[in-house]
């Protein structure tokens, strides 16, 4: 078998087993197995409507596995993406309702560039910290998603509050001309298009400039990097900015294509879940695109396999979980390999 | 109407119990976080461990009516998922902190699947011994009901401090943490001792999940815990892996917790959500202050190297 099917093969493998493992869990709890996998194929990829349900929800997948992965370029491994997403809505909303008079061009602009300046000043200052005063940046980023779900409700229950709101507490609605619109004639937001842009560009960004290569330098040998005179602490908090710029633009979608409104909904785990796409695409950014995919579908076709076959709602976390392990429990499958043709040779 | 001074005494009387209730957990989960990362290794996934042992420790003590029997089984399922933990972690190119996170939607997904039919019944609580008998003043009374599982967290945690110190497993466990080429050189089995080490850290944590739903905040449900698992890694960070500075800083993170809830007690709602963030903000600043030295003092040398 020709080595280079070993990138595709394996992660499938990994895919198969780990439906397999959910079938015996689901199979225990008392489901049809067969008919659960059906349910996730209809409610994932069976109809143009499931598909367009797996692409908005994969389009924050997206942007937050994005801050994960450039930082892990720079050998930092940062998991700040749901704090991003959260402070990145709240400045997109509140962006919104400043400019609530100008026109929709104007005012979504003005909200992608607060979100992404928000996320991204969040996430460079955890490479910064980490370059200059040498703390952990999976731990201050860790901290950092706290701080910023407490921001958010402080301000959403507090000062922001839109007394109309009463079970969740929520800033004032954004101009409804002002809400991201939909991709041609589907019900797709142009979140998802966001999301394809931001991959497609950090790709050609880290592959194809001089600045992708200080990256790979930065993250390959610091000394050496030190040595040849490139300037590490200013691309390690560059790096990390981009990431965490793409988290805040998550949350900007979330807020101008869904809620309308900043509120707690922003910290639904798009960034938790985001970590863990970029490590199975293994912070290749055109990787992510089909992984987000992917992790999108299970989260679409969560309701209908629920609904069909009275499973908990937890089922899919399961799933998730089950997948993400088998991912990871691969990589060691590559290394082996990687190691046996290095002997080999 | 209570004057000014009654009102700070009630809400310091309420963060002393607070800190000792909401600290418990903590006290446990990031016991077990210490051991694990002494070993060389973070183990973020004990999120998950914690809210599996609370799941499981609920079960049991309602399926055998023995709330200890629970506490048994919520560490058992630490040991497993510590044992997950271990084993993808010792696969050459997996990263501890990736396997961590898949580990706590894993392990949160499995106990609210499994635990779907637990939210109804009520298990019998663990035991709590009143040491405030000699006080006439009810509040100081309720603060002053301590769980037993804090007194055991208590007498663990300079029991942790001199097994590192004084005896030959934890030099194994220590050794193992500072240099793989010095225990090996030791003739240690480095991967063997970490996984002893996270899977004992694991069962730390998980009794931590069943005082969560065997005694504070009680019952099972799907909120029971907010994120005490994840805090643990940077209250052993704050705590520079000393298990009885863990104890300290269990008692201050319980303390800021309850802050929140006991200023809202006595009418003062101002700022709920900033006082909850206050353990953060403090551990943030206090990492930020500790860190202009190199590698910090303590700190395992395996996990300063990356």
């Amino acid at each position: 078998m020709p080595l280079q099917l070993f990138p595709f093969l394996i992660p499938i493998t990994a895919l198969a087993l780990a439906l397999v493992l959910f079938g015996g869990f689901v199979a225990l709890a008392g489901a049809n197995v067969l008919e659960v996998y059906h349910s996730i194929y209809r409610g994932a990829f069976g109809s143009w409507f499931s598909w367009q349900n797996t692409l908005t929800s994969a389009a924050p997948l997206m942007l937050t596995a994005l801050c994960t992965a450039l930082p892990a370029r720079l050998g930092l491994i940062v998991i700040g993406g749901e704090g991003a997403v959260v402070l990145g809505g709240l400045a997109a909303a509140l962006t919104g309702l400043a400019l609530i008079d100008a026109g929709p061009w104007v005012a979504l602009t003005g909200m992608a560039l607060a979100a992404m300046l928000t996320g991204g000043l969040l996430i460079g200052l955890v490479g910064w910290l980490r370059y200059s005063r040498n703390v952990n940046e999976t731990i201050s980023s860790l901290l950092f998603n706290y701080i910023g779900i407490a921001i958010l409700s402080f301000l959403v229950i507090g000062p922001l509050r839109d007394p109309a709101t009463l079970n969740k507490p929520s800033t004032h609605h954004i101009a409804d001309t002002h809400m991201l619109g939909a991709l041609g004639e589907s019900s797709i937001h142009w979140g998802f298009g966001y999301g394809l842009i931001a991959c497609v560009i950090l790709w050609v960004l880290y592959k194809r400039t001089t600045f992708g290569f200080a990256v790979d330098m930065v993250g390959g040998n610091v000394r050496a990097a030190k040595l040849s005179g490139l300037p590490v602490g200013r691309t390690i908090v560059l790096g990390c900015m981009m990431g965490g710029a793409a988290a805040g633009l998550a949350g900007m979608v979330e807020v101008a294509a869904v809620h309308g409104r900043a509120n707690t909904s922003l910290n639904a785990g798009y960034g938790y879940e985001g970590i863990l796409i970029a490590f199975a695409a293994r912070h290749h950014p055109l990787a992510i695109i089909p992984m987000a995919i992917l992790f999108g579908g299970i989260r679409a076709a969560s309701g209908l396999m629920q609904r069909d076959h009275d499973l908990p709602d937890a089922t899919s976390l399961v799933l998730q979980g089950i997948i993400f392990i088998l991912i990871l429990a691969s990589e060691a499958v590559f290394a082996r390999l990687a190691s046996r043709r290095g002997r080999a040779a | 109407m209570i004057d000014d001074g009654g009102q700070w005494l009630t809400v310091l009387i309420a963060v002393l119990g607070g800190a000792i209730r909401v600290g418990t957990p903590f006290l446990f989960v990031s016991l077990g976080e210490c051991l694990t990362e002494k070993s060389g290794r973070i183990n973020l996934g004990l999120e998950g461990t914690l809210i599996m042992g609370a799941m499981a420790g609920y079960g049991v003590a309602w399926i055998s009516g023995s709330p200890w029997l629970g506490v048994l089984a919520a560490g058992a399922a630490g040991v497993v998922l510590g044992f997950v933990h271990a084993l993808l972690c010792q696969q050459p190119r997996v990263n501890d902190i990736a396997v961590g996170i898949a580990l706590m939607i894993l392990g949160t997904g499995l106990a609210f699947f499994i635990g779907k039919p637990l939210i109804q019944p009520s298990a019998p609580h663990l035991p709590a011994l009143s040491l405030g008998g000699w006080s006439d003043n009810p509040a100081l009374r309720a603060a002053l009901e301590i769980n037993v599982l804090f007194i055991i967290g208590v007498i663990l945690a300079p029991t942790l401090a001199w097994f590192f110190r004084s005896t030959r497993w934890g030099l194994a466990v220590r050794t193992v943490g500072e240099s793989d080429d010095a225990a090996r050189a030791m003739g240690l089995n480095v991967n063997g001792v970490r996984m002893l080490a996270t899977m004992a850290g694991g069962f730390l944590a998980g009794v931590g999940g069943a005082f969560l739903s065997l005694y504070y905040p009680g019952g099972w449900s799907e909120g029971l815990s907010s994120g005490q698992g994840l805090m643990a890694v940077a209250l052993v960070i704050f705590a520079r892996w000393d298990p009885v500075r863990c104890l300290y800083a269990s008692l201050l993170f319980g303390g800021a917790g309850a802050l929140g809830p006991s200023l809202q007690a006595v009418g003062v709602t101002w700022g709920y959500y900033l006082f909850n963030a206050a353990p953060y903000v403090l551990t943030l600043a206090l990492m930020i202050a500790a860190s202009s030295t190199k590698v910090r003092s303590g700190m395992p040398g395996s996990l300063a190297a990356r």
